[in-house]
C-alpha cells in the first residue's frame, strides 16, 4: 500500500480554557484567540514535520483546507502545497481537498491545481470535496446547492485540464465563453482525483463511477464504518459492472507511536481528547446545514456520529480503531489486520493530532517510519499509475526529439 | 367545526395543499419559514369574514417540491398563476415572515388582482445595521424561544412531542427556507429598488420585541413603501398573528374593509 502523511495543522497553541467557553472551534469561535506570531512558528514547525515525511519514506504528504477554525489553519492548502512543490523532491502531494463548491470560481482552482501539478514535476493528487457544513456558514453559499455546485465545479475544473483550449462551458451555475488552461498539467489525463469523505452513498456513487474510478478516502471515522464504506464502494463499483482496485481505497486515521503500548497510550491521550473534544467540537446546526446531506445520508451520519459521542475515554476510541496508538509492534498488527480485513491500497497517517507538540510528533514519526513503513508498504501493491515515472518517460521522449 | 376544507390543486404540474375555509371576498394567506402545520385561530376568524385561501407554498409542508423553485422570483412567478387558476380578483394579500416577502415579491411584479396587502414582520429588505437573527445556527429550543414575546406560547409549542412526521416536515420546511433564504439570507438585494411599484393599499405590523427582525424593519420598509401605514405591537414577538391573535385579525379585517 502507499502510506501517506496527512496533516491538518491545527492551532496548537489554543487556549484551552477560553476554547472551552465556546460550544465550537468552528466560525463564531473569536479568531482574537489566534495570536500570528505563534502562528507563524506553527506553521514552521508543520512544514518541518511533513518535509520530515520524505525523509523517513513516506509515498506522499497531504494537506486539507478549513475555514474560520482553529481545527486547522489551511483555509487554502494550495499556498502549502505550494511550498511543498519545492521543499520535497519525490513525494506525491496530495490536496485534500480543495472545497470546490466554496470557490465562487472554480476555475480559479483548476488554474491552481495545474500549477502545483507543473511546479511539483507531476506529482499532485487533487482531492476535490464539497467543504464541510460550518463552511456553508461562513462563506454564506447556499448548502441546498451545494451537491450541484460540486457536480458542474468538478465537470469544468476536469475538462479544463483534460480538453484542449480554448472551449465554452455553458452550465447553470458557472459560464465561461472561453475555457484555456495556461498553464496545462503535466499528468495526463489529468492528476489523480481523491475524494474524502465521512462516508455517504452519493459520494461512493460518485467517487465509483466508472467514468471517474476515483480513490475514496474515509476520513476519522470507527473502523466499522470504515470497512462498511470501503464495501460500498466495492459493491457499488460491481453494480458498475467492474472490481474496485485497492488503490481506488484509502483510510485517515490518527497514528501515535511510541516504545511500548503504555506510553502510547499516556503521551497521546491528552492530545487526541484535545483533538475530539476541543477541535472536533461543533453543534449540529452547524455541521448539518439543511441541503448539506441527503435526508437519508443525515441519518446515516447521524447514527455514526451518536456512536462516536457515546464512548469517549481514550481506551474506547483506541478500541474503536478512531485512532491507531501503541509500540511500533502493535500499530503494525493493527494495520496489518486491518488491511487484511478491508484492503485499503492507501493509508493516510495523521501523525500529529490535537495539542501534540513537536517532540512528541516527531518522535512518534520517526518511530513509525523506521518500525512500522516500510512493512505497511510491502502489503498489496504500491505506487500510483501516473506521476513522476511517467513523467521522466514525457521528458526523455522530449529530449529525444 | 373549522371552516376549512383539506384540498389538493395542482399548478404548473406541482401539487400543491390548500385549506380554504370561509366566504366573502379572497384572502390569500402567505405563511412564513416554519411552514402552516395546521388550521390556527387567527385563520378561523378571517374566515368568518373571508373566503381565505392558505396553501403550503411549493416545498414547504405537503406540497411538492418542484424543481422549479429556486429562489423567491420563482415562488412569487407561482403565486402569480395560482392566483390566476383560481380565478381570484379583489384579493386581500397577508403575509407572515417569510410569507411577507413573497408578498411583496408578488406584488412588485402584478398587482392587478390584489386588493390590499398586509405584511406582518415581513422578510425581504437588509437594515445593514440589524441583521436578522441567524435562524439556521439556532438551537431547536433557542429557535422556538425566539419567536415569542411571551414565553408561555414557546413552552406550549415545545411541549408538543416530536413525531417522526413532524420532524420529517420540519427538515423539509427548514431545506426549502434554505433554499430561497440563505444567501442572500432572507431578502432580495433588488427588491427594495422595486417596491415603489406597490401601488395597492399596504400595511405594515411589527412586534416590539421581534427577535428576528427587529422593529426598526418596520420604518426602512416605510421608506420604500411610503403610503403604508405601520402599526407596532406591544409585547409581541415575530408572530403577532399566533401571540397577539385577536389584534392581528382586527388589523387585518378593518385594513381590508377600508380598501
Amino acid at each position: 500500500m502507499n502510506v501517506m502523511f496527512f496533516h491538518l495543522m491545527p492551532y496548537a497553541d489554543v487556549d484551552l480554557k477560553e476554547a472551552a467557553k465556546y460550544d465550537t472551534a468552528w466560525v463564531t469561535f473569536p479568531n482574537t484567540n489566534y495570536d500570528p506570531i505563534k502562528g507563524q512558528a506553527l506553521y514552521n514547525r508543520y512544514l518541518d514535520e511533513t518535509v520530515l515525511a520524505e525523509e523517513l519514506g513516506y509515498d506522499g504528504v497531504c494537506v486539507n483546507e478549513h475555514h474560520q477554525t482553529s481545527y486547522g489553519l489551511m483555509p487554502s492548502p494550495i499556498v502549502m502545497a505550494s511550498i511543498l512543490t519545492r521543499l520535497t523532491k519525490r513525494v506525491r502531494i496530495a490536496v485534500l481537498g480543495s472545497a470546490i463548491p466554496l470557490r465562487n470560481h472554480p476555475l480559479t482552482l483548476a488554474e491552481e491545481h495545474a500549477m502545483l501539478d507543473v511546479l511539483s514535476g507531476g506529482r499532485l493528487i487533487s482531492g476535490f470535496v464539497r467543504g464541510i457544513g460550518s463552511e456553508y456558514h461562513a462563506f454564506g453559499v447556499n448548502p441546498t446547492f451545494s451537491h450541484e455546485r460540486f457536480h458542474e465545479a468538478h465537470d469544468l475544473i476536469t475538462r479544463a485540464w483534460r480538453d484542449p483550449g480554448p472551449f465554452p462551458f455553458y452550465g447553470k451555475h458557472y459560464q465561461v465563453n472561453y475555457v484555456n488552461l495556461w498553464p496545462r498539467p503535466i499528468q495526463r489525463p489529468h492528476p489523480p482525483i481523491w475524494i474524502p469523505s465521512q462516508g455517504s452513498k452519493e459520494t461512493i456513487d460518485f467517487a465509483a463511477h466508472p467514468d471517474h474510478r476515483y480513490t475514496y478516502l474515509q476520513t476519522f471515522s470507527p473502523v466499522t464504518a470504515v470497512g462498511k464504506f470501503l464495501n460500498m464502494y466495492r459493491e457499488t463499483a460491481k453494480q458498475f459492472g467492474y472490481t474496485a482496485t485497492d488503490t481506488q481505497l484509502g483510510w485517515a486515521v490518527p497514528v501515535y507511536v511510541a516504545e511500548t503500548d503504555a506510553q502510547a497510550v499516556k503521551e497521546a491521550e491528552e492530545h487526541y481528547q484535545n483533538f475530539r473534544h476541543t477541535f472536533l467540537k461543533m453543534p449540529p446546526e452547524m455541521l448539518l446545514p439543511p441541503g448539506y446531506t441527503s435526508r437519508e445520508s443525515l441519518k446515516a451520519i447521524a447514527l455514526a456520529k451518536s456512536s462516536m459521542r457515546e464512548q469517549n475515554s481514550f481506551q474506547a476510541n483506541i478500541d474503536m480503531g478512531l485512532v491507531v496508538v501503541g509500540s511500533p509492534t502493535t500499530v503494525r498488527e493493527r494495520f496489518t489486520g486491518y488491511w487484511k480485513e478491508f484492503g485499503f491500497g492507501n493509508l493516510l497517517t495523521m501523525m500529529q493530532f490535537g495539542t501534540l507538540p513537536a517532540v512528541l510528533t516527531v518522535k512518534s514519526m520517526r518511530l513509525f517510519g523506521a518500525e512500522v513503513l516500510p512493512a505497511l508498504q510491502k502489503l498489496g501493491p504500491r505506487g500510483f499509475e501516473q506521476g513522476p515515472p511517467a513523467v521522466a518517460k514525457m521528458r526523455e521522449a522530449a529530449l529525444a526529439k | 367545526m373549522s371552516a376549512f376544507r383539506d384540498t389538493t390543486i395542482s399548478v404548473n404540474g406541482a401539487k400543491i395543499a390548500l385549506r380554504r375555509g370561509g366566504a366573502g371576498a379572497p384572502l390569500l394567506y402567505l405563511h412564513g419559514a416554519n411552514g402552516v402545520p395546521g388550521v390556527l385561530p387567527f385563520m378561523e376568524q378571517l374566515a368568518q369574514r373571508y373566503d381565505v385561501l392558505v396553501p403550503e407554498h411549493p416545498g414547504f409542508g405537503r406540497s411538492d417540491e418542484p424543481d422549479w423553485v429556486e429562489s423567491i422570483h420563482d415562488v412569487a412567478y407561482f403565486y402569480l398563476d395560482f392566483i390566476e387558476q383560481l380565478g381570484l380578483d379583489g384579493t386581500h394579500l397577508v403575509g407572515t415572515s417569510l410569507g411577507g416577502w413573497i408578498a411583496m415579491e408578488i406584488a412588485v411584479r402584478n398587482q392587478t388582482r390584489l386588493r390590499s396587502m398586509t405584511l406582518a414582520a415581513p422578510a425581504g429588505i437588509l437594515v445593514p445595521s440589524h441583521p436578522p437573527a441567524d435562524i439556521f445556527l439556532m438551537k431547536p429550543e433557542e429557535s422556538v424561544r425566539a419567536l415569542f414575546h411571551d414565553q408561555t406560547f414557546a413552552e406550549r409549542m415545545l411541549a408538543i412531542p416530536l413525531t417522526p412526521e413532524t420532524a420529517e416536515l420540519q427538515v423539509k420546511n427548514k431545506f426549502a427556507t434554505a433554499r430561497l433564504a440563505w444567501d442572500p439570507r432572507l431578502h432580495d438585494p433588488t427588491l427594495a429598488r422595486w417596491l415603489h411599484r406597490v401601488k395597492i393599499p399596504t400595511q405594515i405590523i411589527w412586534g416590539d420585541d421581534d427577535r428576528i427582525f427587529a422593529p426598526v424593519y418596520a420604518e426602512a420598509l416605510k421608506t420604500h413603501i411610503p403610503h403604508a401605514s405601520v402599526t407596532i405591537l406591544e409585547q409581541c414577538g415575530h408572530l403577532a398573528h399566533v401571540e397577539k391573535t385577536e389584534r392581528f385579525v382586527r388589523l387585518v379585517t378593518e385594513f381590508a374593509a377600508k380598501s
